[in-house]
């Protein structure tokens, strides 16, 4: 019997040689995207995972996760294997190159204009 | 106030000894997710007690902490259903769901209660409550329409839980003055209410109310008769604090 400290172990008399299975692959939940809003109007923001087998239960889980310091109004749960995600080895597609600067707004030379007016407006 | 005082102790006494219950599946849930929301809301629970016990006090009861921590088991006013071991996770789930409806039903009653420490409190908790109960109602569902195992099993501890369930509603000695001064409308009221609410999740779950030639409520909790379970529990909840008694935390 396994000797424990913790009086819920102890009372359960249970074996030291525990045959128990291994979990297979399909013993494990899916996950699921939890996503929290603040307050009414704001962005969902992404929070973390949960393990789940429906939606509802995702949603239970992620606002115990994620929603229990009472910071959240509303709850987004998406299923995993339903978001597309990029490639790690696409990534340089979001590489930029650095000669652009006709698409910064650094490109318009309208400080001197602007402090032609602030002087003669005395801002 | 005695009339209060019992309406008090009870609730606070079942919700201390099933808050405890609960908290025994902290680390050893079905997993990490449902592990931590049922902590978390066995945690609610002691909270929601707390708070009974906090008004108790101010009618001139013990300290919460001397009266939840320093009573001897036949000192409780709990049902018994509370009180039992958590066997398995299908026990846990029907008590869970059980006894969470007859709370959020018996609390949203309150929140009307002449007696406005008490409607505060009921008003306070609402949405922890509703929480308890959206959980309870999901899993029931899911495992009412599990494998073939789970649906027997579920029923099959329905069946066992039911005459404990109906324990819930035992009445006290002070019924009607609680009615006539709009405090409380009753433990028959309460159970009325509780069937209806919770017949079409556990049609939904495909299970079968036990028929109503079988009921027969398990009775005694509220006036201290409990099983040897309390005494273990009891024991075991207040091992800490009785060390120390006075030790400040």
């Amino acid at each position: 019997m396994i000797n424990s400290l913790d009086p819920r172990i102890a009372r359960e008399n249970i074996n030291e040689e525990n045959n128990i299975a291994p979990l297979t692959e399909m013993d494990n939940w899916e996950t699921y995207e939890v996503f929290h809003q603040k307050k009414r109007g704001d962005q969902h923001v992404h929070v973390g995972i949960v393990h789940a087998p429906n939606t509802e239960m995702a949603f239970l889980f992620g606002k115990e996760q994620y929603g229990r310091r009472g910071i959240s109004v509303n709850m987004w749960v998406v299923k995993t294997s339903n978001v597309f995600a990029s490639d790690y080895d696409d990534s340089d597609i979001f590489d930029t190159v650095p000669e652009k600067q006709y698409r910064e707004a650094g490109g318009y030379k309208v400080m001197s204009k602007i402090n032609k007016y602030k002087k003669e407006n005395n801002i | 106030m005695q009339h209060i005082k019992e309406l008090l102790y009870k609730m606070a006494d079942d919700l201390l000894v099933l808050g405890h219950r609960n908290s025994e599946w902290t680390g050893l849930g079905p997993i990490l997710e449902e592990d931590i929301a049922f902590s978390s809301m066995a945690q609610d629970k002691i909270g929601h007690a707390q708070a009974l016990f906090q008004i108790l006090f101010e009618l001139g009861e013990a300290e919460p902490d001397t009266n939840a921590f320093m009573r001897e088991a036949k000192q409780f006013h709990n049902s018994q259903l509370v009180e039992l071991p958590n066997d398995d996770y299908d026990f846990s789930t029907i008590r869970h769901f059980l006894f969470d409806h007859a709370d959020q039903i018996r609390f949203n009653m309150l929140s009307e209660s002449s007696f406005e420490p008490l409607a505060k409190v009921a008003r306070k908790i609402k949405g922890e409550i509703k929480y308890h109960v959206f959980h309870a109602d999901i899993w029931l569902v899911k495992l009412g329409n599990g494998t073939e195992e789970s649906k027997a099993r579920m029923q099959s501890t329905l069946n066992m839980a039911w005459n404990y369930a109906l324990g819930i509603f035992e009445e006290g000695d002070f019924e009607s003055p609680l009615q006539s001064e709009n405090i409380f409308a009753g433990e028959k009221e309460l159970q009325k209410r509780w069937l209806e609410a919770i017949t079409p999740t556990i049609e939904k779950a495909n299970l079968k109310i036990p028929s109503e030639a079988d009921w027969n409520p398990v009775l005694g909790g509220r006036k201290g008769y409990h099983t040897e379970h309390l005494d273990q529990l009891v024991n075991e909840m207040s091992e800490v604090f009785r060390i120390e008694p006075n030790t400040e935390w």
